[in-house]
């Protein structure tokens, strides 16, 4: 019955019931009830807020009682008599309607202690996700689902949002070596060089020798200020590519000469990564800042030892060098969080960080090598008795099972049965009587007329061009875009709060505890709403798209019927008395 | 399931089976006519003789008793009418089928009535699968075959068994059968046979276009069946009936070493012998609880 906002009817009001009333008018809205009586100076009159009324009760039509409506309320009761139960009817129901809206349903006392970074992370979802908004305002707002349990299914959610905190680590700049590129004027015979905290750190990172000679010489044998100056005297030399210069400084000041030959600790790493022979290993890559092998593998071209140049080439160092180094330290990536002002702490850091990553990279290798061992082609074949694939046409099968669905037993069990009363004779002579009949008149003429066959020809060539054929056959078309955008939305919302739904009704069976027998109902109200809202939407749509909308919303009120069924099932089976096997409550 | 596919020789060459239902008691309590029903038969038959040289059409009559070939197009035993006003089809047809009723009619049991008894699909079936396994072994060139089943009567589960065994065999060989059913409800026999076979099957709403639909439905022959849209069925019965009592159910006991159907518990298979496990546990629990009630 469609909801009429307000009723007006006649009405006798009692606060007893022995009381014989005060004939008046009754006017209920959804928000109160005001009763004026006929008499304008009886003090009887009436106008009370449905909040404040907790039920309502009233006659049955079949007993003898005249027609009754008993609200009650918190000090007693006001009781109306009405001139006929259809009247009786029409205010209850309203009144049925103003209560519910009313009163606080089974309430969604949340028995969760949330933090308050979780609330935080639920508003945030909620502002971001218009849609989840929506749909947490249609379900929980409206008391068909408890916070808990929205959020339950939501936990993907939450967690992604968790991670977001650990964004992306900012790395190394790609500028390494080029940082520490001295400014210079060309009249002053001084270099300056810039240093900052992140540089200093840079360099560590860098060039683990020269770590490690911080960490010895600072401060016990020089200071900072002096360390860096040998060590841009150092890298000075470097630039300038004479080797000879290098040797000579390096023979000179035995701290010097830690900066300029190679790097030591590089030079173990390298021999390391060599030796490992991993499978992954990109050897010729690795050529480029492999400090261990001579040029050319040690073998001299044109016949002659160069040894005099030993002692140099520990001086050489090439660009390729550099930049591998450089890439790799900045693709390793590691931040300090710590703050960078005392170089020693970060140089400390940096060796405490090394020893444990060392640990972590041995076991990650020992993981890979053990996926990795195995080169495919070097494996012997087996032979596993494949059966090939078959790919069908997932639609043959379901369209033809469509109609079993719906079929129930009784369709040809319980069909008619063709009862014949005649006997064999009869029967066998008119049979063989049609058979002569047409020996001596020939077939029929004409066999069959025009109209018949155009009709029968139309017939099956509609089936042919029927949309249940067409539909999703293909991909630009669907039948969503055919609707107008009004419908399309609602029906969109009505999938999306029916599927949540759903996933909580089913996931709440098999019934076991009290709370999931207040949630299984309360689910049901709310399915039954949204199928009759269904049923509205495919009941009012416009002739031409009436069979488009029906298509669609079929699906659904499919998914929701049977969620009802198995609740009525269930119920029954609840209620029915008798021991219950597994302990069923 | 997929159409059959077409075999690579004379590919729209077609041999057409077709079991005609000439149940008496059926007939006799259905509301469309025999003879119109069977001049639009004639009818049809005629045209797919006409639509190639060398198709053959094979009629085989589906009685209560007993089934019979009543025709076969590229037999030589064919004649004229002695008034010469029909071709020989029909009046070789016409002949043959009032000779097979009244053999028929000898064959009769008493019925109880006012029972219709089914006709006899499943021997229908063998013989026209026999036909057609004897084209086969003709020769390297052979027409297509083809089943179609014109039916009417109701099934008899009696004949489960067998029918399901015809249907396999037709799968086997790559045989379609193509029903054109025209009783009241629709066949579960005849539905399966072409959902497996890769046939059509096809219940026509007007009787009075029969012809029309048979030849717009059932008259195309297997390599053009593929540049065709013919109706698809809607769904399937796929219900079984149970091998001790032979009727349809719905749920079963099924023996797990032979398939066999039954709808009650046994102790040992009919079919294969092989002893069946205890009773579930409904069973024991139902006399535990009688016992505790006692």
């Amino acid at each position: 019955m469609s909801a009429t906002q307000q009723a007006v009817k006649r009405a006798k009001y009692k606060t007893t019931v022995k009381d014989p009333g005060t004939p008046g008018v009754i006017k209920l809205t959804l928000e109160k009830l005001i009763f004026k009586p006929n008499d304008p100076t009886s003090k009887n009159k009436l106008e009370v807020d449905f909040r404040l009324i907790k039920s309502h009760k009233h006659t049955k039509e079949g007993s003898n009682k005249p027609p009754w409506l008993n609200l009650v309320h918190s000090q007693g009761s006001y009781i109306f008599e009405f001139e006929s139960f259809p009247d009786l009817h029409i205010c209850r129901e309203l009144v049925g309607i103003a209560l519910s809206k009313h009163v606080e349903t089974t309430k969604v006392v949340s028995d969760e202690q949330l933090s308050s970074s979780e609330m935080t992370l639920r508003i945030k979802l909620l502002q971001e996700n218009s849609k989840l908004q929506k749909l947490h305002k249609e379900l929980v707002a409206s008391g068909k689902l408890t916070e808990s349990e929205f959020w339950a299914t939501k936990k993907k959610l939450l967690d992604q949002d968790e991670s977001r905190k650990l964004k992306q680590r900012i790395g190394f700049k790609n500028s390494l070596i080029f940082d520490t590129k001295p400014t210079s004027d060309g009249r002053i015979n001084q270099v300056k060089f810039q240093l900052t905290p992140e540089i200093k750190y840079q360099i560590f990172a860098l060039k683990p020798a020269v770590h490690q000679a911080f960490l010895n010489f600072v401060p016990s044998k020089m200071s900072e200020v002096d360390f860096w100056n040998k060590y841009f005297k150092a890298e000075y030399i470097h630039s300038t590519k004479n080797t000879i210069a290098a040797a000579a400084e390096a023979a000179e000041d035995e701290d010097l000469a830690v900066f300029l030959k190679d790097d030591e600790i590089l030079e173990n790493e390298a021999r390391k990564k060599v030796r490992r022979v991993d499978p992954t290993l990109d050897m010729e890559a690795d050529q480029g800042d492999d400090y261990t092998h001579l040029p050319d593998h040690g073998i001299f071209r044109d016949g002659s030892k160069e040894t005099s140049e030993a002692q140099n080439t520990l001086y050489r160092r090439t660009l390729l060098q550099d930049l591998n180094r450089q890439s790799e330290v900045v693709l390793e990536g590691k931040t300090l969080d710590i703050d960078m002002e005392h170089p020693r702490t970060v140089a400390e850091v940096l060796a405490r960080r090394k020893q444990e990553s060392d640990g972590v990279i041995e076991e990650e290798r020992r993981n890979r090598i053990s996926k990795m061992a195995q080169i495919e082609d070097l494996q012997a074949q087996d032979d596993h008795p494949f059966a090939p694939l078959s790919i069908k046409d997932p639609r043959d099968y379901f369209d033809s099972q469509q109609a079993n669905a719906v079929k129930t037993l009784d369709d040809s069990l319980a069909g008619k049965k063709l009862r014949c009363n005649l006997s064999s004779e009869q029967v066998y002579g008119s049979l063989r009587e049609s058979i002569s009949n047409i020996k001596t008149n020939g077939l029929k003429h004409p066999l069959l007329s025009p109209e018949v066959a155009f009709k029968v020809l139309s017939g099956l060539t509609k089936n042919i061009s029927s949309t249940k054929s067409n539909l999703g056959k293909s991909s630009q078309e669907s039948v969503l875009d055919i609707l107008p955008n009004t419908i399309k939305e609602k029906l969109l919302d009505h999938w999306v709060c029916s599927q949540e739904l759903l996933r909580h009704f089913w996931s709440s069976y098999p019934v076991t505890t009290q709370s999931l027998v207040n949630k299984a109902r309360r689910l049901n109200d709310a399915i039954t709403q949204i199928n009759s809202k269904l049923e509205e939407i495919k009941v009012s749509a416009q002739s031409d798209l009436r069979h488009q909308v029906s298509l669609v919303v079929h699906p659904m009120q499919q998914a929701l019927h049977a969620a009802l069924v198995h609740y009525d099932a269930d119920d029954k089976k609840r209620t029915a008395k008798g021991p219950k096997p597994n302990g069923y409550v | 399931m997929a159409s059959a596919p077409s075999k690579h020789y004379t590919d729209d060459i077609s041999l057409l089976v077709v079991t005609l239902d000439t149940n008496p008691f059926f007939w006799s309590t259905f509301s469309f006519h025999f003879s119109d029903f069977l001049s639009q038969v004639l009818a049809f038959l005629n045209s797919i003789l006409l639509l190639g040289q060398l198709n053959q059409v094979v009629v085989i009559a589906t009685g209560c008793n007993s089934c019979s070939y009543i025709y076969d197009s590229s037999s030589d035993r064919n004649h004229a009418s002695t008034n010469g006003t029909m071709p020989a089809l029909y009046s070789n047809l016409l002949h043959n089928l009032d000779e097979f009723a009244a053999k028929d009619h000898q064959f009769t049991t008493d019925h109880k009535p006012p029972t219709v008894p089914s006709s006899l699909l499943s021997g229908a079936l063998s013989m026209a699968l026999c036909y057609i396994q004897r084209a086969f072994r003709a020769g390297p060139m052979h027409p297509q075959p083809r089943i179609l089943c014109l039916h009417g009567s109701t099934d008899g589960p009696e004949q489960y068994v067998a029918i399901m065994n015809a249907i396999f065999s037709a799968q086997h060989s790559s045989v379609p059968v193509d029903s054109c059913y025209i009783g009241s409800n629709n066949s579960a026999f005849l539905q399966q046979a072409s959902y497996i076979t890769g046939g059509i099957y096809y219940r026509p709403p007007q009787l009075e276009g029969l012809f029309q639909y048979l030849s717009t439905v059932f008259a195309t022959d297997l390599h053009s069946r593929e540049y065709l849209r013919l109706p698809k069925s809607l769904g399937v019965d796929f219900r079984a009936s149970c091998f001790c009592h032979k009727q349809t159910i719905d749920m079963g006991y099924v023996c797990s070493v032979c398939l066999s159907i039954f709808c009650e518990h046994h102790d040992k298979c009919s079919t294969c012998s092989s002893v069946f496990g205890q009773a579930q546990s409904d069973v024991a629990s139902a006399d535990s609880r009688k016992r505790k009630a006692s």
